[in-house]
């Protein structure tokens, strides 16, 4: 056992931190949100035209679409030094972590040279239409229509939760183009333009006052078939493709960790008395600090597999489950600590680290596979237990009962 | 789809250690070696069907299985961390570690933690050249077998309760809730002197000392009361530096006990994943139901995060970290709360049938017990670990 990069890893780890050095601000633990009143998309936009023409956007890619070709140990080691820098986030993640793998499996070698440099640029943005009003876990279970027209299709439904579709150019799409077949089989997969004719956007107010994904309306929308991703009827398959990654992507909750509860309660008044005095914060502390190393070792493990050209185990299925209600759980202890003046919106930025948390977190537990939804992928992947019984096994689509027709 | 950070999942503060001395690359893994030594420990207890012979001890009047024990000392384990010098196999911590695991798997019925994570390493790291000459070899043969003696009444001992007391090198007093004295020789006895806490090693069969078995909850592991009355005894490090040689020690042996208590975890959710796919209800195995599901998903999710603490405190015991009673507390603490949660689970999943005396999941229940008290209990490790944080201003 040991901690340490190879000269080749140090060599290349120093080399993106010279480079944050010169281009970014390191962190420096309670971090005011400075983004909060300029134009943050732009920010965003250009903190990855930056990245991008430095090598650093999509440094896993091949130089052809603007990447280095870096390994994935080389990945981890420059997505650990960049997030000790206070650079924007949340804009282009889908499309880089989503789209983009797709578009690179399945996408013409055309379309491939057309799209996936802007898109690692980020002067194009993507998006994902997955989710329907009446298929969330059950994703399989859409209903949004793709009806064949001479070269085209004709798309018409409802997406719903899609993160970005406000400000997005491109999304990936899956639709069903054969209610008569089983649920799985039925669906094809797309790319297509956002400013298409016929697409309508609504943002959802979130719980957080906020509005980051939206409703997407297909009224008749043209997509041309040279824009379909695998087969016709593969676009479970390929859905799936993007899944995966998005398990990889959504991990780790932002914000408010056991430091954060740590140094608030060393300062923290209860009854005249450090908050760190009292035992049932002192039990809590523990258990979070547990968990937060817990995951920071499990990754360790990981990147030990990774760093021996290894495949990682399952043991990272765990990450998004843990800090999605480690992050709860602090956000609802910063707020109790303030006792009745919790819930006070003010300026003190750690106390609204922990509100953040707090209205955030609920959010996470469902982003990306409910904690439902990913035990019981612990529990049939992992651990080998049969499958869920399933209601609508081998049924034609048509014939599921949907609760809401 | 809802959206949060995508390059969030590998965003944390790395831990990197740079090391002059040797070219390695990031490891939190054990050796190709150490897995090897590992898979025959786990092929030995297997074989001489470990968990059968811990039922075994539990159903009778003996407190551990002496031809097992044999075996574990025929094969040198009880000399692994004892240097060379001192007819030991001279291997290090993380050697240790992966015997440890499978022990626990297995719930070997011997006194291994007892004599080697806690009386051996305590020999090892404060025993005088003399002390160290005379036991070590023995403890490699088997002919010594040690146990450390801490606890006096019902309740958590401190530096400030404990009332056994040394004066003249003769100890009198009495201890309880001591592990496996059947099999020991020798104890460390955690006494007062007239300079605060003593360490001092005492030979269990000097007439002076009287040895009495006290039933305890774990059959298929020993308890008793040490009674000393003008015991001699010989002392272990500096004379007033006890308490703090004992907490040493203790953060140690926390690390090996971590390993025992996730072979332990590992084996009551491998248990229960197996009843869960055979058990049929309402037409369908058990196990296709979220209610099992989701209950054996929390297990692993506590198993995988004890398991990769202990890791990382396996690195920091080895490598002499000060990082080690941080490390240590952490590990212990998941490790002993993910094996009270599979041990108790696992009994649950096996519904009215977990609840006999003739289905395994007790004997699971029971060690995991005994190991998360055997050094301190889970609110006393907890107290050691935000305090350990306190003091290393970690933030």
């Amino acid at each position: 056992m040991d901690f340490k990069d190879t000269p080749e890893q140090a060599k290349f780890r120093k080399t993106c931190r010279d480079w944050l050095e010169k281009n970014a601000q390191l962190k420096t633990g309670v971090e005011k949100n400075e983004f909060a009143n300029i134009d943050f998309l732009q920010v965003a936009k250009d903190w990855q035209k930056k990245k991008y023409d430095a090598g650093w956007a999509m440094l896993h890619w091949p130089k052809e679409f603007g990447g280095i070709g870096a390994s994935a140990i080389e990945r981890i080691i420059w997505a650990e030094e960049e997030s000790k820098f206070n650079v924007p986030k949340g804009i282009f993640e889908i499309g880089l972590g989503m789209a983009g793998p797709v578009m690179m499996e399945y996408a013409t070698e055309e379309q491939k040279a057309r799209y996936l440099p802007p898109m690692a640029e980020g002067k194009e943005i993507w998006c994902q239409l997955f989710s329907e009003p009446s298929a969330g876990s059950d994703v399989a279970g859409l209903r949004s229509k793709a009806v064949k027209d001479g070269d085209n299709w004709i798309i018409n439904g409802q997406k719903v939760w899609t993160s970005g579709a406000h400000f997005s150019d491109y999304g990936i799409l899956v639709v069903r183009h054969d209610p008569n077949l089983e649920k799985h089989k039925g669906m094809t997969f797309f790319f297509l333009d956002m400013k298409s004719p016929g697409i309508e956007v609504k943002p959802i107010k979130q719980i957080t006052g906020g509005s980051s994904f939206n409703e997407v309306y297909f009224t008749d929308v043209v997509i041309p078939d040279s824009q379909r991703l695998g087969n016709v009827g593969d676009g479970w398959k390929v859905a799936i493709t993007t899944l995966m990654n998005e398990r990889l992507a959504v991990g780790d909750a932002n914000g408010a960790d056991v430091q954060d509860a740590f140094r608030w309660a060393k300062k923290q008044d209860d009854s005249g008395e450090p908050l760190i005095n009292n035992k049932s914060v002192r039990s809590s502390i523990a258990d979070w600090y547990c968990e937060a190393n817990g995951l920071k070792n499990t990754k360790l493990r990981t990147m030990s597999a990774l760093s021996r050209g290894e495949t990682p185990g399952p043991e990272a299925s765990i990450t998004k489950i843990v800090s999605a209600n480690k992050l709860q759980n602090i956000g609802a202890f910063g707020m109790d600590s303030l006792d009745m003046a919790g819930m006070l919106k003010t300026d003190d930025p750690e106390i609204q680290s922990f509100q953040n948390a707090w209205l955030g977190a609920p959010g996470l537990r469902i982003a990306g596979g409910t904690d439902e939804i990913l035990k019981n992928i612990i529990a049939e992947r992992v651990l080998g237990l049969p499958q869920d019984a399933r209601a609508d096994k081998g049924m034609p689509y048509k014939d599921i009962p949907s609760g809401n027709s | 789809m809802l959206y949060f950070s995508a390059v969030a999942s590998l965003n944390y503060r790395p831990i990197i250690f740079y090391n002059n001395y040797q070219r390695v690359y990031m490891n939190l893994d054990f050796s190709d070696d150490q897995k090897f030594l590992q898979s025959e420990a786990k092929k030995f207890l297997e074989k001489e069907e470990s968990v059968k012979r811990s039922r075994g001890i539990l159903e009778s009047s003996e407190s551990f299985d002496n031809d097992l024990w044999q075996k574990i000392i025929e094969l040198g384990w009880t000399g692994i961390r004892i240097p060379e010098e001192y007819e030991g196999l001279g291997l290090g911590h993380l050697e240790l570690c992966v015997i440890a695991e499978e022990l626990g798997r297995y719930l070997a019925p011997v006194p291994f933690s007892s004599s080697v994570y806690l009386f051996t390493e305590a020999l090892i790291k404060y025993g005088s050249e003399e002390l160290k000459k005379e036991i070590l070899p023995k403890l490699v043969t088997g002919e010594v077998v040690g146990t450390l003696a801490v606890t006096e009444d019902f309740l958590a001992p401190t530096n400030n309760n404990i009332k056994t007391e040394v004066s003249n090198e003769l100890i009198v007093g009495t201890k309880i809730a001591v592990p496996d004295c059947e099999a020991a020789t020798h104890s460390i006895i955690v006494c007062k002197s007239s300079k605060g806490i003593d360490l001092r090693l005492v030979d269990l069969s000097c007439k002076e000392v009287s040895i009495n078995q006290i039933e305890n909850i774990d059959g298929s592991r020993g308890h008793y009361s040490i009674e000393m009355e003008q015991a001699p005894s010989s002392l272990i490090g500096d004379e007033g530096n006890g308490w703090i040689l004992y907490e040493s020690i203790i953060n140690q042996a926390a690390v090996l006990f971590s390993f025992e208590q996730i072979g332990g975890s590992q084996a009551a959710l491998d248990m229960a994943v197996n009843y869960a796919n055979e058990r049929y209800a309402f037409g369908k195995p058990i196990g296709s139901y979220q209610g099992i599901k989701h209950k054996l998903a929390d297990m692993y999710v506590a198993l995988t995060l004890a398991k990769s603490n202990s890791y990382y405190a396996a690195w920091a015991l080895s490598s002499e970290s000060s990082d080690l009673p941080v490390a240590a507390a952490t590990a212990r603490v998941s490790a002993t709360k993910a094996y009270e949660l599979c041990s108790k689970e696992n009994i649950q999943t096996h519904g009215g049938n977990g609840f006999t005396w003739e289905y395994d999941c007790h004997l699971f229940y029971k060690r995991s017990k005994l190991l998360s008290l055997n050094i301190g209990s889970l609110a006393n490790w907890k107290e050691k670990l935000v305090s350990n944080l306190e003091q290393s201003n970690i933030n």
